[in-house]
């Protein structure tokens, strides 16, 4: 079985945003939640990079440690995915993710945290089929397709990739060889205890 | 015209100058390697423990690219915490059990005189038993979030813990309002007599009235009682501000120190919930007569006597028939 991950090569990413706006859209993602988003780090200075982030989908994954429901879960293919039926909104689960992956919807009074939403891998929710109503909730299940993240598919400079870990590590070490440098692969050792040497 | 073109061209002339002079390092450039000048992940780890950069997103709490940090609160919440509070809490239990076994209740050895004395009014009852009933719910529903998954959650089905803490969330967060409301209203209506003074010394090196068979002397409320009062006053307020920092998070705090909050508050409400299991105890099974101070707000002469000798006096000086009245003959 693959091992699915994520990796952002920064030395090509340009901040064009489209895979924000890829993922926001082929899930229907509701107001105000960002399941990925472009983090731009000295911008405006030398040496500047941009790393698209998202769920990493962890080893060990810390958001189900702590969720006091015990609504995650990983599938077979290494994706950290959870219940929204089974979550209560606690906000747990983004205190402990090193990312920032699970975000709220602003429902109820004083804006209390609704049920828990985060990159799904484009693997949909509990339930792998691809029905309305867990569409509302998880959005599509593209690799019940056989396709892979919409956010990397659709990336123009090809920083994001996504897929089985090890061939996503081939190719960025490829890519280091051949042009000589690289800034690592970021979030790994976090989330995976594991790096590629740039 | 003239004059304007002149100038224009001169601009010109500076504005091709200077595309050069930026041009040519930039080109100088391009034979090094690029990420000479990058920043990397591990150096940004070692300098802040936390990555944060600039992003489009209005929700600015997303700036932060990376918190290993979540890691160490993880370990806090799952293994520290649960220490702590299993430790605390069974911990007084167990010793109020083996005190129970041993000392008993505490009687009133002059029995009961017949006669009795108001020691809280409606108002102060009313204050008390709103605080204590939120207190014991969001207790609960605090212990269930740290200890529900692994005592509740393998005797029933998964969809009947969620609704259970579904609801404890919900009760969690509204109660803590009149929660609040009370503890404010129990510092403003009895710190007048609960500011430490000597007598407290003096009573809890004659161990109060509980440890021994002494009656150290005491007014309206004794050294223990003090203590209590200051373990509420101080502990209500330290989950109350964490708390609300919990419920709006990102007002003022980041990540950090959201996690900051959770750890003070689950910290504090254990330590909380153990003293309350010692109030809890004086105040029903442990001493005769005491609870009748928070039921009817009448105690007896005699309880009085003997653990608020001095508040007793006070109260006869000020007139003692309008205050000490005879039960009625049964």
């Amino acid at each position: 079985m693959a091992r699915m991950k994520f990796l952002c090569d920064a030395d090509r990413c340009i901040e064009c945003n489209a895979c924000v706006t890829a993922c926001k859209n082929e899930h229907e993602v509701p107001w105000g939640i960002n399941r990925r988003r472009v983090v731009t780090i000295n911008d405006g200075q030398p040496g500047e990079r941009s790393v698209s982030m998202a769920c990493m989908h962890c080893t060990d994954a810390p958001c189900a440690a702590v969720c006091p429901v015990n609504c995650f879960f990983t599938t077979a293919d290494g994706v950290v995915l959870h219940s929204k039926d089974l979550c209560i909104g606690c906000g747990y689960c983004f205190y402990a993710c090193p990312f920032g992956a699970p975000q709220y919807p602003r429902v109820g009074n004083f804006g209390s945290r609704g049920k828990m939403d985060k990159c799904t891998f484009c693997a949909g929710g509990p339930n792998p089929e691809n029905t309305a109503a867990n569409y509302a909730q998880y959005g599509t299940n593209r690799l019940s397709e056989g396709k892979l993240p919409l956010c990397a598919e659709m990336c123009s400079t090809k920083a994001l990739l996504a897929g089985d870990g090890d061939i996503i590590a081939k190719i960025y070490k490829e890519r280091v060889a051949k042009r000589g440098y690289g800034s690592g692969a970021w979030g790994w050792k976090t989330a995976y205890r594991e790096t590629i040497a740039g | 015209m003239k004059l304007h073109t002149h100038i224009r061209n001169i601009l010109g002339a500076f504005a091709v100058l200077l595309a050069l002079t930026v041009a040519m390092p930039a080109s100088a450039q391009q034979n090094t390697n690029p990420q000479s000048q990058s920043v990397t992940e591990e150096q940004l780890l070692r300098e802040l423990n936390k990555i944060t950069g600039r992003i489009t997103q209005p929700n600015q709490t997303l700036s932060v690219l990376e918190q290993p940090a979540g890691r160490e609160w993880r370990e806090f919440h799952q293994v520290t915490l649960r220490w702590i509070a299993a430790i605390s809490i069974v911990g007084v239990l167990a010793l109020l059990v083996i005190f129970y076994l041993t000392r008993g209740m505490v009687k009133i050895e002059g029995g009961r005189s017949g006669r009795t004395i108001m020691r809280f009014n409606g108002f102060e009852r009313f204050v008390h038993w709103m605080t204590a009933t939120c207190f014991i719910i969001l207790a609960l529903s605090g212990l269930n979030i740290t200890f529900g998954k692994a005592i509740l959650l393998p005797i029933m089905s998964a969809e009947a813990f969620t609704a259970i803490s579904q609801w404890g969330k919900y009760f969690h967060n509204y109660l803590s309002f009149p929660f609040t409301i009370g503890t404010i209203m129990i510092f403003l209506m009895w710190v007048g007599g609960n500011i430490p003074n000597k007598m407290d010394v003096e009573w809890v090196k004659r161990g109060g009235g509980i440890v021994g068979k002494d009656h150290p002397p005491a007014a309206r409320f004794n050294g223990g009682q003090k203590m209590i009062y200051w373990i509420v006053v101080i502990g209500g307020a330290a989950v109350a501000i964490t708390g609300y920092i919990l419920m709006f998070p990102f007002y003022g705090t980041t990540v950090s120190g959201v996690q900051l909050a959770q750890i003070i508050h689950g910290i504090v409400a254990a330590l909380f919930i153990a003293a309350m299991l010692g109030h809890i105890y004086i105040g029903t099974i442990g001493m005769e007569g005491a609870f009748e101070a928070m039921g009817t707000g009448e105690v007896d002469v005699n309880w009085a006597k003997e653990h608020h000798k001095l508040w007793l006096e006070e109260e006869m000086g000020k007139g003692s028939s309008a205050r000490a009245k005879a039960q009625p003959a049964e």
